[in-house]
């Protein structure tokens, strides 16, 4: 896969392939390409050259029913400030076209502890409630393939262990897993697959072996820091 | 056909839900109507110009002003949180989302026009009850062209860094016709002309508005492309 803005080599030569249940940590410094491989992935903006294949089909980015199979999380929350938290799950479900959206938004919201916020717009929640509940958003619809954008950025501890409970659980229901982090203790937490990207393309990508320190040896030798 | 007209009515709702929430948009439309009108009225001469003179202008620029207030409201929603990275995430097809953004827009806009238009009538003191069917569905016609275009155009300027600016900029000749074409039969209305002489301008706008349409929600898939 490769894309480029203007003169800029966001991401280029990237190639590699998870397994259902699989969970691929990409770690790199800022500006490495990450966020653009992750848009890509999930058919957000195009690549120029390369492909992207969902269970061996090709991914189509005007393909409703592939959307489906897509869960988004990231720091921006995709929520309107303006709804509670109930009417943001709820526009969401019908969009998915759920059969019960009030009680998919309900069970969504208890997944995530914010049962008793159901009535509070999403403007007034503390920065952790909204990560709680833009994971919420994102798993409403049950999706086979989760990718996740930096989605510690900004969190306190008790939000962060929340959300790590999450994808914990996402591993625990062999949902596959993308997520970008620069973060390496929390996505090795997560990641049975590793990748370290700098300047777009992949310096390693495989499977995970060896521990937190010996990734970090790995990882400064690749972004030379 | 049926499940895109689903989706739709759900993204219009969530517009107007928002609307009805913050009435930020709203409220800055009333006030610029009421404003333009006040102006209008009060810095004309009557001895000079007669209100049927200057109405029928004076009712289209506040409508096409306050019109472009409202649109760029559309999807500047969209960019709070990246929302609209949520709408295209969603199984929802782009003309869905055009047709939703549309209708909460003509929504919008026809509630606006709603409440300027006895306004302009006491301002101006333009009898409008006689003429009120003819009136309401010229400013339908031209309303719906407008959204139509403005819509598309909104999606166009709103990742822009002057998106205000840029919509007005690039709404300017694609609001030429049907403004016009609603102002000559509005000026003609008030003359007490019948509208059975209008039919060139009347084709204009509906040829306007079954173009401009089509070809907007054949093109808005590609508004959205990163």
């Amino acid at each position: 896969m490769a894309r480029r803005f203007g003169h800029v080599r966001a991401v280029r030569g990237i190639d590699f392939a998870l397994q259902r249940g699989d969970a691929l940590a990409i770690f790199g410094p800022n500006g490495a390409g990450k966020t653009t491989l992750l848009r890509i992935l999930a058919g957000l903006i195009a690549a120029d050259a390369g492909e992207v294949r969902l269970s061996g089909e090709l991914l189509r980015r005007g393909d409703e029913s592939q959307r489906r199979r897509f869960g988004v999380i990231s720091h921006a929350s995709m929520l309107y400030d303006g709804l509670t938290a109930a009417e943001n799950l709820e526009f969401y479900g019908r969009l998915y076209g759920l059969p019960n959206v009030a009680a998919a938004s309900r069970r969504a919201l208890e997944r995530v502890g914010l049962e008793a916020r159901a009535d509070s717009p999403a403007g007034t929640m503390s920065r952790g409630m909204l990560q709680r509940l833009t994971i919420a958003r994102a798993l409403l619809h049950e999706p086979d393939l989760v990718l996740l954008d930096e989605p510690f950025t900004g969190l306190d501890q008790a939000a962060a262990a929340a959300l790590r409970e999450q994808l914990m659980r996402l591993r625990s229901e062999r949902r596959t897993v993308v997520l970008v982090t620069h973060n390496l203790d929390e996505g090795l937490e997560l990641a049975t697959h590793v990748a370290i990207q700098v300047a777009g393309r992949f310096v390693e990508c495989g499977p995970r072996h060896g521990d937190a320190a010996s990734y970090r040896v790995r990882y400064a030798e690749a972004t030379g820091g | 056909m049926g499940d895109v007209m689903r989706q739709a009515l759900v993204v219009a709702r969530k517009d107007l839900l928002l609307e009805l929430r913050s009435r930020t948009a709203f409220l800055s439309m009333l006030a610029f109507t009421a404003l333009v009108l006040a102006i209008f009225n009060f810095a004309r001469d009557p001895t000079a110009i007669g209100a049927t003179d200057l109405a029928p202008s004076t009712l289209w620029i506040t409508f096409s002003f306050a019109g472009l207030l409202g649109l760029n409201r559309a999807f500047a929603l969209e960019r709070e949180n990246r929302a609209l990275d949520g709408l295209l995430l969603a199984p929802l097809s782009r003309t869905a989302l055009y047709v939703g953004k549309a209708l909460a827009n003509l929504v919008f806009l026809g509630t606006v026009e709603a409440i300027a238009l006895p306004a302009f009538a006491l301002f101006f003191n333009v009898p409008i009850l006689p003429v009120l069917p003819a009136l309401a569905g010229v400013i339908a016609l031209a309303t719906i062209g407008f959204v139509s275009v403005g819509t598309l155009l909104s999606a166009m300027a709103v990742t822009t860094r002057f998106a205000e600016l840029i919509l007005a900029l690039l709404m300017l000749p694609f609001l030429l016709p049907p403004v016009s074409a609603a102002a000559q039969i509005t000026s003609r209305l008030f003359a007490g002309r019948p509208l059975a002489e209008q039919v060139g301008w009347l084709k204009l706008l509906v040829g306007f508005d079954i173009v401009f349409v089509v070809l907007c929600m054949l093109i808005f898939e590609w508004t959205l492309e990163e």
